[in-house]
């Protein structure tokens, strides 16, 4: 894989801090480059691939979403739509007229023009414009809730894998085992009776006090925020715990970790720098399959709570059958998702050092 | 290995709840009728959103309908999607997986992007969609469309674990004999998958339940079906939370953990079993070594 324009490209690494010069940087850095390059290439690839699912899927359905999706929005308007909006709802959801290929060349023109139809709900509005203003709650949500819940569920992995067979052990890995089997939206609406009603502590519904302005605003965002973000959190931490307190034990029991407490190393030192670091690796690894559900459980989440994301707007579409937003949501959570993991990949070539060298 | 399985309290555990609710969805609507004589559609007017009696041990829905025959009634509305999703996505797990990690080559490159591509698709989020379109299908489209997206992971699995076993000596040999592909895959290799077989779909039928279960609660399900998902949407939907029916949601959603977690323990007991280090660290075997260690102690204090 190491081919001459990578060396050429590569800047040479900062030098290692311990000092040793290890003959192989040369060949080293363009490998990690070369590693970044192919993962890059497949979540190209992969965004194109939802792209393609998102055209595909309308035009595979039995009836015809276009004649549907048109009728309902001359229903709503009350009129004659105008040409342009036809012509781009043909693009977006099927024209009898042309050939397939053709309505994949309009489909992708439309796209590259962030067109994405009109909302039959919330007519006229573009799609474009309804999904973008549920994105940011949504990312805040998800984004915050992730990092927490992987935070958290790592740590207290890391605790009971340590100390496994202890009282923390006992206590926490069968509550884990329990708690990621709990649906989402269950937990969600056990929250909300609870502490949304019965002790009344947390607003029930939305995302922001709809009078505050300015710093009000913002603080009642996160007091809004903060039942759907303690569900979520609470609903997902346990599979990492789980992931991470079986490496944790498995890795403990290695020579290179009992070798570490030989040279009397402290067991803070031990524990993170040995034991942790190895045992992390499936985690990001895990990040791909994890992601996907903790998406799928915030959607459920955010309609429990009427927050004001693409979950609820995914909600609202479908009971309303307004199949553009439907399809509008369904592309920019299969990009967003697909960012992440091109993250999470990054954040693995820092961690495990054995990938840049593999390449 | 079935006596070592059965000697693993976690697997115990797991195989008796999966066994219990198995038997509910099989046999329990016709107890619930014949025995208890309810109809979890029937309507008592009586007894409208009634907390847990001696006439309701459950409680009844905001439309009298007894929560314990609809729960005994979802069990088989759930489980019939679950294991159907799961014959399904086993099945394509193990035609990408095995197929791939046998052959290799261009043929793995191939299945191995199309197994990566279902693994980093929301896949929640495209059944949702895609069974939006098919509104009103019943609970074997929901069941086909769980199925059909939701199987890469298990592929990935299963493609490692082939790759480790086509080269081993017994393998090799066979094919020296002049053993044909199909046949090698079916009688030399897929038997020493089984037992990831299994686990996988285990997995996939608590998936399932699960994604039915979403599904059912944005309103995507057959209207005529009771599952444990429709149950929670008929709740939330007649705001029985606002309004404190706990009666009506929380059953069924402890039913779906209660499997969920069933099936998490078996996989864990199993991991216990083909890992010992992992076994190591069960608080039964952590008394042990304390115990030995004491003892041996006060041996040496003893001897000194």
């Amino acid at each position: 894989m190491t081919s001459a324009t990578n060396v050429e490209v590569a800047q040479p690494p900062p030098a290692a801090p311990g000092g040793t010069v290890v003959p192989t940087t040369r060949l080293r850095v363009p490998s990690r480059w070369s590693f970044m390059l192919r993962r890059l290439g497949f979540y190209l690839a992969a965004a194109w691939a939802a792209i393609t699912l998102n055209f595909l899927i309308p035009r595979m359905m039995p009836g015809d979403p276009s004649v549907a999706i048109i009728q309902q929005l001359q229903r709503v308007s009350g009129q004659q739509l105008p040409p342009e909006t036809l012509v781009s709802i043909q693009a977006l959801f099927g024209n009898p007229d042309a050939n397939l290929f053709e309505q994949y060349l309009a489909y992708l023109g439309r796209l590259a023009r962030f067109d994405l139809g009109t909302s039959i709900s919330r007519f006229p509005t573009p799609v474009a414009d309804v999904v973008s203003s549920g994105l940011p709650w949504t990312l805040m949500l998800v984004g915050s809730t992730t990092v927490v819940a992987f935070v958290l569920g790592t740590s207290l992995g890391v605790l009971t894998g340590w100390k496994a067979g202890g009282r923390l052990d006992a206590i926490l890995t069968p509550a884990s085992t329990f708690i990621s089997a709990v649906p989402y939206f269950w937990v969600a609406l056990l929250a909300l009776w609870v502490f949304g009603f019965q002790l009344d502590w947390f607003p029930s519904s939305g995302g922001y006090d709809p009078d505050a302005q300015g710093v009000a605003f913002w603080v009642s965002a996160l007091r809004y925020g903060f039942l759907p973000a303690a569900t979520i959190v609470f609903s997902a931490f346990g599979g990492w715990l789980l992931g991470m307190r079986n490496m944790t034990v498995t890795t403990v029991r290695e020579d290179y970790v009992l070798l570490a407490q030989a040279k009397g190393l402290s067991p803070s030192r031990v524990v993170l720098r040995y034991a942790a670091r190895n045992a992390m690796l499936p985690s990001f690894t895990g990040f791909a399959l994890a992601l996907g559900g903790v998406i799928g459980g915030a959607l459920l989440t955010e309609i429990v709570f009427s927050y004001p994301g693409i979950g609820y707007l995914l909600y609202d579409a479908l009971t309303k059958r307004d199949y553009p937003v439907m399809q509008g949501v369904f592309l920019l959570i299969a990009l967003t998702v697909l960012v992440a993991n091109l993250v999470a990949d990054s954040v693995y070539v820092l961690v495990d050092p054995r990938v840049r060298e593999q390449g | 290995m079935p006596s070592s399985l059965w000697s693993n309290p976690k697997v115990r555990f797991g195989l008796v709840v999966v066994a219990f609710f198995t038997l509910l969805a099989v046999l329990g609507p016709w107890l619930t009728a014949s025995v208890l004589g309810l109809d979890p559609r029937a309507n008592d007017i009586s007894a409208i959103a009634s907390p847990p009696s001696a006439e309701h041990w459950l409680g009844t829905t905001q439309f009298g309908q007894d929560v314990l025959a609809q729960l005994v009634a979802g069990a088989r509305g759930s489980m019939f999607v679950g294991v159907l999703a799961a014959l399904i996505g086993t099945a394509l797990a193990i035609v990408f997986g095995v197929t791939a990690g046998y052959f290799g080559g261009t043929v793995d490159n191939v299945l191995n992007f199309v197994t990566n591509l279902f693994m980093v698709m929301p896949v929640l989020p495209l059944i949702f969609i895609v069974s939006g379109y098919l509104r009103g299908t019943g609970l074997w489209m929901i069941a086909v469309i769980i199925g059909v997206f939701g199987w890469a992971g298990g592929a990935r699995t299963l493609r490692a674990q082939t790759l480790s076993v086509r080269n081993r000596d017994f393998v090799l040999g066979m094919r020296m004999l002049g053993e044909s592909h199909p046949r090698l895959i079916a009688v030399e290799v897929l038997p020493h998958l089984v037992g990831w077989i299994a686990s996988m779909f285990l997995g996939a039928l608590i998936g399932g339940i699960l994604a039915e279960a979403g599904l059912a609660f944005l309103g995507i399900s057959d209207s005529g079906a009771i599952s444990w998902g429709s149950m929670i949407q008929a709740a939330q939907s007649q705001s029985a939370v606002l309004r404190g029916l706990w009666w009506w949601f929380v059953p069924p959603g402890l039913c779906i953990a209660l499997i969920g977690t069933a099936a998490a323990m078996i996989n864990f007991g199993v991991d216990e079993l083909a890992n010992p280090k992992l076994r190591a660290g069960t608080r039964r075997v952590v008394r042990r070594t304390r115990r030995v260690e004491r003892a041996v102690a006060a041996a040496e204090g003893g001897a000194a």
